[in-house]
């Protein structure tokens, strides 16, 4: 019995060395959404390219396709647009834009002078849609699937490694289930 | 000197006021204006994680202050205020988490550590008070039998 108790320091130390383990390596500023496996919120906010129209949640219908969160202040969104541009262009992946707290003709100028890897952009300049989703630091990029369901969230930038590892498999699943 | 230091001061207080402009929200009363801060004290920054959206000026916190206050307005209860904002940002967003399967385990380490160490200290005092009333070395039995078998080794040895 005495002999027992000599081990306890070292179960104990060995215990609390699991638990710590199983911490190492996970990234505490990256947040699972909440969305996950909800359909996206509903909302009508004016289309950045064509303000005449207004687009709503239906846009996400049909097709599986990334939302990316971005802005003209945001200097990641800058580092990851090349990588958007190489996605639309390369694999043909369908992009939808959420121009979030920015203004009109900032983000005209930067898709004129950078590339328009959007299919379509959704302007939406105080975050409405942005918070609703949970939005707390662009660039963040939804994969959606063809029902308009959020199936994951990336938060920071995109690129080939990003793509190959984490969004490519997470498309692949939500074309085998719908 | 004195003046010069005061000065240093004052436009130091002046620099730290002006770098925190916040929304300043009325309430009809004391008691909703308690609600708000206890509210915003409860609820965490998503982006600046260790901070409550009380403390936090990122723009993420003034969005989640301002739904927060207009929620209120709306004659929102705390529990719809906080579960419209865990539905966008996840159980994250609060400092004192539900008891569930997940969080069990950080509910209950408080609990079990406290429990842990009460039974190492009364261990330790059973222990000493054991250690307190001196036991008889031998009991009767034995002393017998020892004086027995000393007799004997004395009757061997002298025969």
């Amino acid at each position: 019995m005495k002999r027992f108790w000599l081990f306890m320091p070292l179960v104990v130390a060995i215990i609390v060395g699991v638990v710590l383990f199983a911490g190492i390596g996970k990234d505490p500023t990256k947040l699972d959404s909440a969305l996950i496996g909800k359909p996206v919120p509903a909302f009508s906010l004016k289309d950045l390219k064509n303000p005449g129209s207004t687009l709503d949640e239906s846009l996400f219908r049909g097709e599986i396709t990334l939302l990316n969160v971005w802005g003209t202040w945001c200097p990641s969104c800058r580092d990851e647009h090349e990588a958007l541009m190489w996605l639309a262009r390369e694999k043909k992946v369908a992009i939808i834009g959420l121009n979030y707290k920015d203004n009109r003709d900032d983000a005209l100028v930067w898709l004129d002078r950078l590339g328009d890897p959007y299919r379509t952009v959704i302007y939406d300049p105080k975050g409405m849609l942005g918070f609703d989703l949970g939005v707390y630091g662009a660039p963040e990029t939804f994969v959606i699937d063809a029902s308009g369901v959020v199936r994951y969230r990336h938060v920071g930038v995109v690129n080939g490694d990003v793509w190959e590892q984490v969004l490519l498999p997470v498309i692949n699943e939500a074309r085998g289930n719908g | 000197m004195l003046r010069m230091m005061c000065f240093v001061m004052a436009v130091m207080a002046s620099g730290i006021s002006a770098a925190d402009v916040a929304a300043v929200y009325d309430f009809d009363t004391r008691s909703e204006e308690q609600r708000y801060q206890n509210l915003i004290a409860e609820l965490r920054c998503p982006k600046c994680q260790n901070q409550n959206i009380a403390d936090s000026n990122s723009p993420i916190s003034k969005d989640m202050r301002n739904v927060v206050y207009q929620m209120m307005l709306g004659g929102a209860s705390n529990d719809e205020i906080v579960e419209s904002l865990v539905g966008r940002f996840g159980e994250f967003v609060k400092y004192k988490p539900d008891l569930d399967s997940r969080t069990f385990m950080l509910w209950a380490t408080p609990v079990i550590a406290v429990l842990g160490g009460l039974l190492v200290v009364a261990g330790v005092v059973v222990r000493s008070r054991r250690a307190g009333t001196v036991a008889p070395a031998l009991s009767t039995d034995e002393q017998a039998r020892i004086d027995k078998m000393l007799a004997e080794r004395n009757q061997n040895g002298n025969g």
